[in-house]
């Protein structure tokens, strides 16, 4: 839950506690609400955990996260719904990360969601298309609430824009691993290492390395460059499976 | 109606919301176009292109009969006379000379109709680059004409079986693969769609049609015409038309898709019936339910079946300058028979819209002079025609 530092700043704070965080990342809303509910609750132990609003047109996600939010809104499922589910928990021990596209939130509309999103503890928000240099209006309705408006950066990310990036960025900084879309396969060694140094030494908060995250011998090798990992379409693939997602996250522990 | 180059802005519309993966591309690409728009030397490039292989200028047609037959003056822009079929070619091989500029090692481009698939392989074969074309399966079947002339052509074929498998999912696949290979790919956008600078350079690319229209009118006519009609999916040969006039006392009028009727999902009128929101990398108007996720749209045209429109529209309808309306799949079709039939010209599904659009506008403007954007030919629709004639 955020404390009274807000959300974004407790989230940096417990990112940038012991050992390699693990956050795993929750399609809102699938398989079903139910399901859905029950899986964060389960993997509440977590320092935080990210939770994914189903978009019709997902344009930086792969097959996997494409399938997943199609079920979801198949079934009805909206950011409205998935915001009252997060609320009847009654508290989630993670502190919580929303990840949307930005048609959602505008749709919304800023005035009502972010005390709404602050109403359900979320610390920080991931909007995939929105570069830093749209992002004002949003950034500030975010900040009121303390709630952290996330940069991502990618490994075509020039040192001048890493260095803007990294000092915009609230609550975390999320290093995209390679250039492609969810799930995807990440490029072996020093590429991604010496990426991921670079990302941390121009971040003012924490770097989380997402996109194709899928085994613990990734999350070793990536674990001294980063403060933590998001680990999404392997987790909802497990999820799809009906397999134990609290399992899977723990087997990814270095 | 002049705009921020460096935001890209049309009133409080457009924008460039994009994955950070992309800004990289999409600045390097701003900067070239704006200086090789302005470069002598590859205007002229440009310009002997359009004239010795597009067949450009393209010709102006009075249509007598049909004019006498709606009540007034018709003349028809014939952009289906440039080569491949439509006004796509003028971006397309503007686009692809810019991609050579840049050193793209593939270009990739996106389809609805096939008209812009169809283009972008012919300019890409022109100047030798590979060349990927994203197009949805409900699409490749309905357009089926289309799909083998771009596999003549050399490019390939990449089908879009996800989402609606039209023309938003095959733009959805374009964007991914451009995520994925944004330092080696050029992306050859077919509307006034997208992010800056998409929607800025495909109407610099396209005005072309406008400019040509607005000088034959002076030396036919001796005068502009009172209204000028064009139809509008993305808006491309819309705002190619419209733009050069904007500054010119004339009624503007863009035609969108009214499908079979007025309910959500079942046009893809986006200025009509939308609201605004945030599609494929700009703020324009959607088609979209109240938690903003994106309708799917219908339309018997596959080139203006899509539930966005250009950002530049929607400040040209916010601004009250362009009129915007719609015209059903059988009133399109019906004006399509009637070109046919009184001037032997089979004008595309989508160019018919616009047809409707002029008739009515004679209907209520008797004796006025009105001028159509003709934007493409018609025998791609032939599956679609055939037992259709009255």
């Amino acid at each position: 839950m955020s404390s009274r530092l807000g959300g974004a700043a407790a989230l940096e704070s417990r990112l940038r506690g012991p050992g390699t965080s693990i956050v795993p990342y929750l399609t809102g809303g699938y398989p079903t609400m139910a399901v859905f509910g029950e899986a964060l609750d389960a993997l509440s132990g977590s320092e935080a955990i990210e939770i994914g609003i189903p978009f019709s047109d997902p344009m930086a996600d792969g097959a996997t996260i494409q399938e997943s939010s199609r079920v979801a809104l198949e079934a009805g499922v909206s950011l409205d719904s998935i915001l009252t589910k997060i609320q009847s928990l009654g508290g989630v021990g993670s502190e919580l990360i929303v990840m949307s596209y930005l048609n959602p939130l505008m749709s919304f509309g800023y005035e009502d969601l972010l005390p709404r999103l602050a109403a359900c503890g979320v610390a920080a928000l991931v909007v995939p298309d929105l570069p830093l240099e749209e992002s004002g209006e949003l950034g500030a309705h975010s900040r009121e609430h303390g709630i952290g408006l996330v940069q991502l950066v990618s490994p075509v990310t020039s040192q001048e824009r890493l260095e803007m990036l990294g000092k915009a960025s609230e609550g975390f900084t999320y290093a995209v691993t390679m250039t492609g879309t969810t799930g995807g396969t990440i490029g072996g060694g020093e590429e991604v290492t010496g990426y991921l140094d670079r990302v941390r030494a121009s971040s003012r908060p924490p770097v989380l390395a997402g996109f194709g995250v899928r085994t613990a011998e990734q999350v070793r090798a990536l674990g001294p460059h980063c403060d933590g990992v998001i680990v999404g379409s392997a987790l909802v693939e497990v999820i799809a499976a009906g397999q134990d997602p609290v399992a899977f996250v723990a087997g990814l522990k270095p | 109606m002049t705009i921020t180059t460096e935001t890209g802005r049309y009133g409080r519309f457009g924008g460039r919301y994009v994955p950070e993966v992309l800004v990289p591309a999409l600045t390097r690409l701003e900067d070239t176009a704006s200086h090789l728009l302005g470069d002598p030397g590859f205007l002229t490039t440009y310009e002997a292109e359009l004239a010795t292989w597009v067949g450009r200028p393209t010709a102006l047609t009075r249509a007598g009969r049909l004019g006498e037959a709606w009540g007034g003056d018709l003349w028809l822009k014939r952009e289906d006379l440039a080569h491949t079929g439509a006004h796509k070619i003028n971006n397309a091989v503007g686009q692809a000379l810019l991609a050579r500029e840049m050193g793209a090692q593939r270009v990739i481009a996106e389809t609805g109709a096939g008209q812009h698939g169809v283009a972008t392989a012919a300019a890409c074969a022109r100047l030798g680059l590979d060349c990927t074309v994203y197009m949805g399966s409900v699409d490749m079947e309905r357009q089926a004409p289309n799909v083998e002339r771009m596999h003549i052509l050399g490019a390939k074929l990449a089908p879009v079986t996800g989402g609606d498998a039209t023309l938003r999912a095959a733009i959805n696949e374009a964007l991914r693969d451009w995520v994925t290979h944004p330092e080696t790919t050029y992306y050859l956008l077919g509307s006034a769609v997208g992010p800056h600078p998409y929607p800025w350079l495909v109407r610099e690319l396209q005005s072309v049609i406008g400019r040509e229209a607005r000088q034959q009118m002076m030396e036919r006519a001796g005068r502009l015409p009172d209204a000028a009609v064009a139809c509008v999916g993305g808006g491309s040969n819309a705002i190619g038309l419209f733009h050069p006039l904007l500054d010119d006392p004339i009624e503007l009028i863009g035609v969108e898709a009214g499908g079979t009727s007025s309910e959500l999902g079942r046009n893809a009128a986006t200025i009509g019936s939308g609201s605004p929101g945030v599609l494929h990398g700009s703020f324009s108007y959607l088609l979209q339910d109240e938690h903003g996720q994106i309708q799917e749209t219908h339309s018997v045209s596959a080139g203006l079946d899509y539930p966005g429109v250009g950002p530049e529209h929607a400040w040209l309808a916010e601004s009250g300058r362009v009129t915007y309306e719609s015209a059903t799949d059988d009133e399109a079709l019906s004006a399509l028979y009637e070109l046919g039939r009184h001037e032997g010209i089979l004008p595309a599904l989508e160019s018919s819209h616009a047809l409707v659009g002029a008739r009515r506008w004679l209907a209520d403007n008797p004796g006025s002079s009105v001028l159509v954007g003709l934007s493409g030919r018609g025998d791609k629709d032939i599956d679609i025609l055939r037992g259709l004639a009255p």
